[in-house]
């Protein structure tokens, strides 16, 4: 393979988002539809080309001796600041980015084929494409990335891309503030990130140029990666308040994936960012963009095996964050938020997995990279139904124009299509055979057990957690009582059409299907295939959990009945605070208004207006002032212009003159 | 004489050939034909010119007893500046057939390829005599170009301004150069000045001499205080030729400058000339951007906005090192597509509504939304503000400078910091009339025409990919790498 496939997947959405971005406006929405969708189609096709050659054409440069190896097509320098510190371009391949390149192509075609159907009718039609292209470029070129810099290039990227597109609809006060919220903390979080690459490259860069490193740029993953063990050596000897400075480097590295990825407290963007048009939050906050900070984690794996505290760190945030936000979800009304509290405690699911895997042999464990490839197997088959239910919900909120629950039930007779994919969906993310999810679950469950049983209990409720929050939504939209509304308004709700439910038939038939890929055999932490088993006591318990618990979720919500009220009429208080999401954003508002508006913000305000506002102004004065006294040099008399010329070639004389002799 | 080695000279052989096929084209075409076929055939030929010279491989060359060099560094500096006057015969091309002009189209030309040719000279010159050859040669046909629109008093001003200011500035250089010539024990070549003239024989003579050589490359340059003739020459000349002065010459003497101080003068850098620059490249910045605030006439703000620039081209200077040349060379490719986009505009609105005031700016983006899309561009990137090409050409050269880890070229980068930022100022204020400012825009819709279109976009794509694209700078680095000393 050259390099011609990989520059165009990068090239032909960054030109599509150019040609739409500019000339949009002046073409019809059809030709711009057209246009989005064929160049993601055609983009899609050449990432499952060039996914289908790394993975079976046993090129030396991508398998040697049946370990997958890791291959940068093309890596060429762009800036170069000294000789380590240098900053390349390039399209890395191996198993985790061709998975990646598949993902993200598929739930990007099938959200472009979507919003055809679904913003039809909104304005700025030809911009939501310019965007989505856009987005699109970002992501591939963030997990192609062969070195850090050009990742938080993109990461970035990505940020902005989000934030204009939860920001579409830009004439509602709530989008605009969401988008703004989205951008603020995933900047926040990632000025953490950029300080942990500082971090890093310093030290890498200052290792002597005739040690095991070589003078390999200091931010390539490959160098990193595969000499872990030596920049260990060298950094660890640094330490900063008791700890090593790698592990802080890992830690603040791995906060900027906490702000992408919604982790615990970083999550207040995500619910939020509901307020975005619903395919766009299938596409972004839901299969891609929110789990780039597990793919940072995997990217960095063995750096983060080199100091186990990071691993922990990261399987704490994780399983904190899974139940707080399964709980949460439990709790809520708007079918979105539902489903984006469920992202959140997925993609701490996956969290928790890559947490407990580690690529040294564990004691007593007979394979300690499981985690990683359960949790890469997870962000897969998440992917496809996670998509697949934003878009059902898109297709419910299409169909009643509301996105609470409270305005839906007994949808199923309506909506047949949409009904029984948003049902393998749910069956999926429950973790039922033979539904993907089912599988990758089990084993992330397995690799959790193995760490140590704590984990895997605790991730086993939570998973219970999910398939009764899952199965509450169902209930409520699709059984509970018909709403009264329908037969009112004589509008009768009905299935999307053709364009939507495409890619929910599409990405259904793949969530019953994915599980069987044997998954292990493509992606590991070392490259070495993996053979899938399935572990019968973890998979007896967790079916048993998800059966019970949907069991529950039959016995509560099948029927319009008062047993909800009264769970709820238990803990009051409870409930009020689920609902309230635990008033996380109520801590924030105190903190930022209250706390740093009014102490610290005002102190600085006041510098900035008298002190720095003065000294510019004062500056500015100055050179007003100058600028009019030396008016007189440029009187347009050539016998003045020549004397200036003349004594002033003197004075230089002069004065060099005096000063130097 | 071995005549055979003017073979060497390849570059220059190529420039007097298309100069002498203009020429018999130009006479041998009967009078009163508006000759419309001269333009295209000769822009043509000047970029096949252009591709030959950057092409033609070819190893480095001396000639006349080293008097003559042509290394990478002159070869790659060449096709850069090669580029700039393609540009500036595509702007120019709807002026240059105006029916005031046509006629007289040939020896615009003719001219134009004339002041190219000294400038080669001046670039490749190892030996004073060839310098002032070429430095002449550059000079005396400009000065034609710049009285070329014969009907309007303000371009017989400006070149007799300029003739004027040019011949006195010759006078000081040749006053310099004399001296130079009796500290050198009688030789004129660069490499056995660098010889006789080292650290241990400064004297106050030599002090002089090199000042009044920095005076006589001062003024092409336009470096303060040898710089007043500028703003009214390039306000009264053709802007064509305005924009052909403000990079073109100035690109060619800032390489000129470069190797004659390393290489003549080299030794003595930290004890003379080091201080003087620091002094001159301080004022000329400062003093262009205290103009430039007050201009509210476009070629005006521009001839200042030039000359603060140059400022910044000499900084390269500074580092006496293969990375300054390097930074300096890019700083010029990068300076002329952006000074050149401006201007591309300025001139285009000029001949369309014969307006250059500021203010005729306000609101153009509502009539000529790609003219001012392209003026924005040129002015973030004359401002140096990434990630247009400017804000890396400034990068690098005040990389250059701080790499030579220097507290009194600290302060010197620091200096052209701040002054970077009240140039900010001044650049922003163009865009802010532009797009900004309201009232009824004064200048109406209009089409450019083909060559104008292209200049922009070729101007357009270097503001936007020269930064973004690791070889440009590679390029001008790895060209830099000759012997300087």
């Amino acid at each position: 393979m050259g390099i011609t496939l990989p520059i165009l997947i990068l090239a032909i959405p960054f030109t599509m988002f150019l040609i739409l971005g500019i000339v949009g406006v002046k073409m019809s929405r059809k030709l711009a539809g057209i246009l989005g969708i064929t160049a993601l189609g055609a983009v899609a096709v050449m990432a499952y080309y060039v996914a289908f050659t790394y993975f079976f054409s046993g090129d030396p440069r991508f398998i040697v001796e049946g370990v997958r190896q890791q291959c940068q097509l093309f890596d060429v320098t762009w800036l170069a600041f000294t000789d380590r510190l240098v900053v390349n371009i390039g399209f890395l391949l191996d198993p985790i980015s061709a998975m990646m390149l598949v993902v993200i192509t598929t739930i990007s075609f099938m959200v472009h084929l979507y919003s055809w159907g679904y913003m039809e009718h909104e304005p700025g039609f030809q911009r939501y494409y310019a965007f989505l292209a856009l987005f699109t470029f970002s992501m591939l070129g963030l997990v192609v990335a062969t070195n850090i810099f050009q990742m938080y290039i993109f990461w970035e990227l990505v940020g902005v891309s989000s934030y204009l597109l939860i920001g579409f609809f830009y004439k509602l006060p709530s989008a605009v503030s969401a988008s703004k919220k989205a951008f603020i903390v995933t900047r926040f979080a990632d000025l953490f990130m950029l300080i942990g690459i500082l971090v890093l490259s310093y030290y890498v860069s200052n290792a002597p140029a005739d040690g095991p490193l070589g003078s390999a740029s200091a931010f390539n993953f490959l160098m990193l990666n595969s000499n872990a063990g030596v920049i260990a050596n060298t950094v660890l000897g640094a330490t900063f308040m008791s700890g090593s400075v790698l592990t802080w480097a890992m830690v603040l590295i791995f906060v900027g994936g906490m702000g992408k990825s919604a982790m615990m407290p970083l999550h207040i963007w995500l619910p939020d960012a509901m307020e975005g048009p619903t395919p766009v939050s299938a596409l972004i906050h839901a299969a891609t963009m929110v789990v780039a900070g597990v793919y940072l984690v995997a990217r960095f794996f063995p750096l983060y095996c080199i100091v186990p505290d990071s691993l922990t760190f990261i399987t704490i945030v994780g399983a904190i964050t899974a139940f707080y936000a399964a709980v949460v979800a439990c709790a809520q009304i708007d079918i979105k938020r539902v489903l984006a509290f469920s992202t959140i405690s997925q993609i701490a699911f996956m969290m928790v997995s890559l947490g407990c895997a580690y690529n040294q042999p564990i004691e007593g464990v007979h394979y300690s990279g499981l985690g990683y490839m359960a949790g890469m197997f997870h962000l897969f088959t998440h992917a496809m139904f996670k998509a697949l239910l934003f878009l059902g919900a898109g297709a419910l909120i299409h169909a009643v124009h509301s996105n609470n629950y409270t305005e839906m039930g007994g949808l199923r007779k309506y909506m047949p299509i949409t009904h029984w994919t948003f049902l393998i969906g749910c069956l999926a993310i429950a973790g039922i055979w033979p539904f993907s999810g089912f599988f990758s679950k089990d084993e992330m469950l397995a690799a959790m057990f193995n760490r140590h049983w704590f984990w895997g209990a605790w991730m086993t409720m939570v998973a219970g957690l999910t398939a009764f929050y899952m199965f509450r939504l169902y209930y409520m939209i699709f059984w509970w009582e018909e709403n009264p509304k329908y037969a009112k308004s004589g509008h009768k709700p009905h299935d999307a059409p053709w364009q939507m439910s495409l890619p929910l038939i599409i990405l259904a038939a793949v969530s019953c299907v994915a599980g069987f890929i044997p998954f292990g055999e493509f992606v590991t932490f070392n490259g070495e295939p993996y053979h899938i088993h399935i572990e019968g006591s973890v998979a007896a318990t967790s079916l048993t959990v998800a059966v019970v618990s949907i069991a529950l979720a039959t016995f509560m919500y099948a029927r319009k009945n008062n047993r909800p009220t009264m769970v709820k009429n238990l803990w009051p208080a409870l409930w009020t605070a689920a609902n309230r999401r635990f008033y996380w954003d109520e801590i924030y508002m105190f903190i930022t208004h209250k706390i740093i508006f009014n102490i610290i913000c005002r102190g600085i305000a006041w510098f900035d207006r008298h002190i720095i506002d003065g000294t510019m102004n004062g500056l500015a004065a100055m050179t007003n002032f100058f600028s009019v006294k030396i008016k007189g040099m440029q009187s347009g008399y050539i016998q003045t212009y020549v004397m200036w010329y003349f004594f002033g070639a003197v004075a230089l004389a002069v004065i060099t003159w005096l000063c130097l002799l | 004489m071995d005549y055979s080695q003017f073979g060497a000279m390849i570059p220059e052989l190529i420039i007097l050939g298309l100069f002498f096929v203009v020429f018999v084209l130009d006479v041998f075409t009967r009078d009163g034909s508006k000759k419309s076929w001269l333009t295209p055939v000769t822009t043509v030929l000047f970029g096949l010119a252009t591709v030959a010279i950057w092409l033609i491989p070819s190893a480095d060359t001396s000639a006349f007893g080293g008097m003559y060099v042509d290394d990478n560094a002159c070869k790659a500096i060449k096709a850069i500046l090669n580029i700039g006057v393609f540009i500036v015969f595509l702007q120019s091309a709807s002026w240059v057939d105006s029916d005031e002009t046509a006629i007289r189209k040939g020896e615009f030309y003719e001219l134009i390829l004339a002041t190219l040719f000294g400038m080669y000279l001046m670039i490749s010159a190892r030996h004073f005599l060839l310098f002032v050859i070429g430095l002449e040669t550059a000079s005396l046909p400009l000065a034609a170009l710049v009285a070329f629109n014969k009907k309007h008093y303000e371009s017989h001003e400006a070149a007799i301004k300029y003739i004027l200011t040019a011949v006195f500035s010759s006078a000081i250089l040749l006053m310099g150069l004399s001296f130079v010539y009796a500290f050198s024990g009688g030789s004129l070549y660069f490499s056995d000045i660098a010889v006789a003239i080292t650290a241990g024989s400064m004297s106050g003579l030599l002090v002089v001499a090199l000042a009044f050589v920095i005076a006589g490359i001062g003024f092409k340059l336009s470096l303060v205080p040898f710089h007043l003739w500028t703003a009214d020459v390039y306000q009264g000349a053709p802007t064509a030729i305005t924009s052909y002065l403000s990079v073109i010459s100035k690109g060619a003497a800032a390489f000129a400058f470069f190797i004659i101080f390393a290489q003549a003068f080299g030794q003595v850098f930290a004890d003379s000339w080091e201080w003087m620059m620091y002094g001159v490249i301080i004022l000329t910045i400062t003093v262009g951007n205290l103009f430039a605030i007050r201009q509210k006439n476009m070629k005006r703000f521009m001839a200042f906005s030039s000359i603060s620039q140059a400022g910044y081209i000499m900084l390269g200077v500074m580092s006496q090192s293969a990375i300054g040349l390097g930074s300096m060379m890019y700083y010029i490719f990068v300076y002329i597509v952006s000074n050149l986009g401006a201007f591309a505009v300025i001139a285009s609105i000029e001949n369309k509504t014969g307006k250059v005031g500021m203010d005729d700016y306000d609101g153009l983006h509502k009539t000529n939304p790609w003219l001012s899309f392209a003026m924005t561009l040129a002015m973030f990137s004359l401002a140096g503000i990434p990630p247009f090409a400017g804000f890396f050409s400034k990068f690098f050269i005040f990389n250059s400078v701080a790499s030579t880890g220097s507290m009194a070229l600290y302060m010197l980068v620091l200096v052209a910091l701040i002054n970077t930022i009240i140039s900010l100022y001044y650049y922003l204020l163009v865009v802010k009339a532009i797009w900004i400012n309201t009232g009824e825009a004064k200048i109406e819709a209009f089409k450019s025409n083909g060559g104008e279109k292209a200049a922009l976009w070729i101007c357009v794509a270097g503001i936007v990919f020269f930064g973004l694209v690791p070889y440009i700078y590679d390029y001008c680095y790895n060209a830099a790498q000759i012997p300087l000393f």
